[in-house]
């Protein structure tokens, strides 16, 4: 590992740059906005390509290739929900 | 290190491109993860209003793209097992995909206890590859044995925890189920070995049989953690489990020199801590009483003393009459309306009163239903403008104003006794005055108490009436009833 202490910064401002956005948004977006973040985060699907395409070993191949599938699922149902969801949500005049 | 990467020279390329994971990596990963990063706060930024929240939808997603394709581009042609990846990319999206298109938004709150499940099992699987490719290396000193030990301290808690909490709101375990006889001694045993196993990892990092102990003991946690909390404790659970999976997210990328993943795993984290507090304060509880604290409900008065001869009950006529000519109706949604699928039907009556004059508006209390932001997303699916759900704090001082308050499946969190009696569950829990409406009208199947298991004195209040029927027919019959009177 390198960099600790840059890595520290970067989490900790990180942290408090997503309390200070996500304390703005609305209590009407809280589902989507827990089912969009859940999505961004799956970009540890990044890490589990990594893992797969260095392939070590079997062994981390064949859990890198798992936790590429759980990743990409939370990836594709994640982001797809959220803009279901957000569709719905309209205003009294937008009605067709 | 076996030879899955092919050519020789390219493996010596690859091994100086990957020797500090990402750190070293060509031009083009350090550019595409740093715009991933900047669109992932951005698609934030957008979500806090729903004009511009399907942008930031489009956000994420582009930030998403771009930095898979710049991963994806660095291993293109030198990595032989690249195609495993490819694999199980596929197999995602296939699964993924169904999951988001036929999931109907009732079950949303299991959909996303499931994702927690999935994010939390990508983290503790990449760290625990990572921890027998490196065990012994210079890559796995103390201090990243440390943060790898905690990542996969939280991502298998939050794996099985999820899981329980996914099987509960699908009621494939009963939701009321009570905790084992000392069942908090359990479970500070459980945690405390598992943090004594990251101990003797982070000193001894090549004691590798330390580590499925570690797994093992943190998977039985989170089964034990969130196994005896249910019903409207969910809410809290989910948001920090979101937090959980957040923050293993994040370790991964201290672990792996990937600055993209700390940066997406900490706005995870935030985001579930953000929502995990204002679901305690909605409920005027701490994260320790809700996770290992039970609700005693034996000091609160029985219900026959609160109900005794007190409460009236209506049929779909008397409360047709009742809604007749009124100038304010407020309707208070709770969990009993998403079992009951009522969501459409409380829309046809919503627009049936506007049609003869009468005002609308939703009381959204911060914890009805099984997740942070449930009910809004219902009545959205119904068709109701945003506009009119309204926030506790903004419809509160208007229900003296009120002429009518519809509550459906709703109980707690309208229960007077929050400000009355102290020595309640849910003494200090912030609520809705409904009471100050001139009548309330409470939509319910029975008289049976709520998740806090205690008696609730607005049924038998002077103003109530109680209209015993399931949520969604007694929608259907009301509506029938005012067109027939009208």
């Amino acid at each position: 590992m390198t960099d600790l202490d840059a890595k520290l910064f970067v989490f900790l401002l990180s942290t408090f740059l997503g309390l200070e956005v996500i304390r703005r948004v609305s209590p009407l977006l809280h589902t989507p906005l827990m089912s969009l973040t859940n999505a961004i985060s799956a970009i540890a699907v990044v890490a589990a390509i990594q893992v797969t395409a260095e392939g070590h070993s079997t062994f981390s191949t064949v859990l890198g290739t798992l936790a590429v599938i759980a990743a990409m699922t939370n990836i594709v149902g994640g982001f797809w929900i959220t803009d279901r969801m957000l569709k719905m949500f309209r205003r009294g005049g937008d009605r067709s | 290190m076996n030879n899955a990467l092919a050519p020789a020279n390219l493996l010596a390329a690859v091994e100086s491109a990957t020797g500090a994971g990402v750190a070293n990596s060509p031009w083009y990963v350090w550019i595409s993860y740093l715009v991933a990063a900047a669109l992932f706060v951005l698609s934030l930024k957008w979500l806090s209003h729903p004009r511009s929240a399907r942008r930031g939808v489009r956000a994420g997603e582009i930030g998403m793209v771009v930095a898979i394709v710049g991963t994806l581009l660095m291993y293109f042609g030198v990595s032989t097992t690249l195609k495993y990846a490819f694999i199980g990319m596929a197999l995602g999206s296939l699964i993924g995909a169904p999951m988001a298109i036929w999931m109907p938004m009732t079950a949303v709150p299991q959909r996303t206890a499931l994702s927690h499940a999935f994010g939390a099992l990508a983290a503790a699987l990449v760290g625990t590859a990572h921890y027998y490719d490196f065990y012994g290396s210079e890559k796995l000193d103390h201090s990243t044995m440390a943060i790898l030990a905690i990542e996969v301290l939280l991502g298998s808690l939050t794996f099985t925890g999820s899981l329980v909490a996914f099987s509960k709101l699908q009621e494939l375990i009963p939701s009321k189920i009570k905790g084992l006889p000392n069942q908090n001694l359990i479970n500070f045993s459980l945690l405390g070995s598992a943090l004594g196993c990251c101990v003797w990892l982070t000193v001894f990092p090549t004691h590798f049989f330390i580590f499925p102990l570690l797994i093992v003991l943190a998977l039985a946690f989170g089964i034990c953690l969130v196994m005896p909390i249910g019903g409207a404790d969910m809410p809290t659970v989910i948001s920090l489990l979101n937090s959980y999976a957040g923050l293993s997210a994040s370790l991964m990328g201290f672990v792996l020199d990937n600055f993209l993943l700390i940066v997406a795993g900490a706005l995870d984290g935030s985001s579930g801590l953000i929502l995990s507090i204002i679901m305690c304060k909605a409920m005027n509880r701490s994260f320790t009483n809700v996770l290992f604290g039970r609700m005693d409900a034996s000091t609160v008065a029985s219900a026959d003393e609160v109900y005794g001869g007190k409460v009236k009950s209506a049929t779909a006529e008397d409360v047709a009459m009742l809604l007749d000519g009124v100038r304010r109706v407020v309707i208070v949604p709770g969990y009993g309306m998403a079992v009951a699928q009522a969501q459409h039907a409380v829309r046809e009556l919503s627009q049936l009163l506007e049609s003869r004059g009468t005002e609308v508006e939703f009381a959204i209390h911060p914890v009805a239903g099984r997740m942070p932001g449930h009910m809004n997303v219902l009545l959205a699916e119904a068709d109701i403008p945003y506009e009119k759900l309204k926030e506790m704090d903004a419809i509160n001082p208007t229900f003296a104003q009120t002429d009518v308050a519809i509550v459906i499946g709703a109980n707690d969190v309208v229960n007077p006794l929050a400000n009355t009696d102290p020595k309640s569950p849910i003494a200090g829990m912030p609520i809705l005055n409904v009471g100050d409406a001139r009548t309330v009208v409470v939509v319910k199947r029975s008289l049976s108490p709520g998740f806090a298991g205690i008696p609730n004195p607005l049924f038998a209040a002077d103003n109530t009436l109680m209209f015993f029927e399931d949520g969604k027919k007694a929608m259907v019959d009301l509506v029938a009833a005012i067109k027939e009177a009208a």
